[in-house]
């Protein structure tokens, strides 16, 4: 819950701008993107997941090192990507 | 070897962990509290007190939302989820916390129907998915988790769902903190603030801590390097003569915060008068329910809750160790009867759990601090 995941935004859905299609290590998922303002996420940005929300925007290189880092926790950060995989928000 | 595997930085760690040891001052020690529970967890994986000279402590705080439930509410809970028409949806983090009649995975072998799910998001798909029946989100976490709680209720409303509710047991960070500083029995120099929650309520809230109680407090990252910078920052401040509050996480937490998250947030609920912390007690406006407006879907009003208080397990010192006050090898039951198989307290059922961080990881410390001067 109280892990960030990174995501690269690849789609914001267009009959529903609150939502957007994200890829995490190669999964695509909606989240939600309400929590920012609309046009604040655009595709191509990198945000951290929280709960199937994206709470902050980041660049790749945080990314890159925010993934390496989760990797480093095993089993916590499985558990979070198997929990953000058997989501499906709509 | 292993610990240079997991800890790819070792290098830049060491050169961090020579300017720290040379900031402190001879005979002088120091002690800075890590708020939240993922520096914890940070800490004890990559054994980061051994890079810190014995005179700088790292004390755990009360920033792991799972261990600061108190057992009442679990209970409560259970009992709201034991009705026929009820889902009861939560967080895989909190299923195997104990309540003082079981945990929520006890209460569903014996026939409750409780469902782990990922975000309140798909709690509300349940509802939509199951129109007879009532579907109850227990809503736990600090503010990195409240905006998106709040906004599953706008939507909810919007959709006019009136099989859903909401079971509120977010906390705020700033009422625990104050507790601590306000607290006799402890006496801090400093603070790591927590990454997440300041990405949503950004930097600016903490600015009491040092201007009221003259404390440092650096919002901190997740990396090892993250925090040993952080230290560093603190104890920069400290030789310096300053009291300020810093952002060592600037590449994702922005100082202003989430503003849009903290409107959601503050058009759907709203501070409590007070609530019952595990280990702190009952601390005036640190928790968050639903507003007027949205009290159709307060599952507090919806349903009769018992509300009953549990007093902590005699053995449990997971208040003390939320405190800071004891360290988690320091409880009385930490690591025989209280393991993260057979959890007594809360601190042993989160991977964010000072208890469970320390299990998992600290107590291998020793073994590693032999390898590292083995080289």
């Amino acid at each position: 819950m109280c892990l960030g995941i990174p995501g690269e935004v690849v789609e914001i859905m267009a009959d529903r701008p609150d939502l957007a299609q994200v890829d995490v290590s190669g999964v695509r998922r909606a989240i939600n993107i309400g929590l920012f303002e609309p046009g604040e996420i655009n595709e191509g940005d990198w945000v951290l997941i929280h709960v199937g929300f994206a709470l902050s925007k980041i660049d790749e290189a945080e990314a890159t090192a925010a993934m390496d880092f989760l990797k480093s926790l095993g089993d916590a950060y499985a558990d979070e990507l198997t929990a953000l995989r058997s989501s499906t928000i709509d | 070897m292993r610990f240079v595997d997991e800890f790819r930085d070792a290098e830049q760690a060491r050169a961090l962990a020579a300017r720290i040891a040379a900031r402190c001052e001879p005979g002088r020690t120091y002690k800075f509290m890590e708020v939240c529970g993922g520096h914890t967890h940070t800490i004890y994986q990559h054994g980061l007190e051994d890079y810190l000279p014995e005179r700088v402590e790292l004390v755990h705080g009360p920033g792991c939302p799972v261990c600061v439930i108190p057992m009442g509410r679990v209970d409560d809970a259970i009992a709201i989820a034991r009705r026929p028409e009820v889902i009861l949806t939560s967080f895989g983090d909190m299923m195997r916390v104990p309540g003082g009649d079981g945990s929520f995975l006890d209460a569903k072998a014996a026939g409750a129907d409780i469902r782990m799910v990922y975000s309140p998001l798909d709690a509300l798909k349940i509802a939509r998915q199951h129109p007879d029946r009532q579907v109850v989100f227990m809503a736990i976490g600090f503010e990195t988790t409240a905006p998106s709680t709040a906004v599953t209720v706008l939507r909810a409303k919007a959709e006019g769902l009136t099989n859903f509710s909401v079971f509120c047991n977010h906390v705020t960070i700033l009422p625990a903190i104050k507790a601590i500083l306000d607290s006799p029995d402890q006496r801090l120099d400093g603070f790591l603030g927590p990454g997440h929650v300041s990405t949503v309520i950004g930097c600016e809230p903490y600015r009491f801590i040092a201007e009221q109680y003259a404390k440092p407090l650096v919002v901190a990252g997740f990396e090892p390097l993250d925090i040993l910078h952080s230290i560093d920052m603190l104890l920069a401040q400290l030789a310096e003569g300053r009291c300020e509050i810093e952002n060592q996480y600037s590449r994702v937490v922005p100082w202003d915060g989430n503003p849009t998250a903290l409107k959601v947030l503050g058009d759907v609920l709203e501070l409590r008068p007070f609530f019952e912390w595990r280990g702190l007690g009952f601390i005036s406006h640190s928790a968050l329910r639903l507003t007027e407006a949205y009290a159709d879907f307060d599952a507090e009003r919806r349903f009769d809750v018992p509300g009953v208080r549990v007093a902590d397990p005699q053995s449990c010192q997971c208040g003390e160790v939320l405190k800071g006050v004891l360290k988690p090898w320091e409880c009385k039951v930490f690591g025989t009867a209280c393991t993260p198989e057979t959890p007594i307290g809360t601190c042993m059922v989160s991977p964010e759990g000072a208890c469970a961080a320390y299990y998992n990881f600290g107590r291998f410390r020793r073994q590693r601090l032999l390898q590292v001067t083995a080289r």
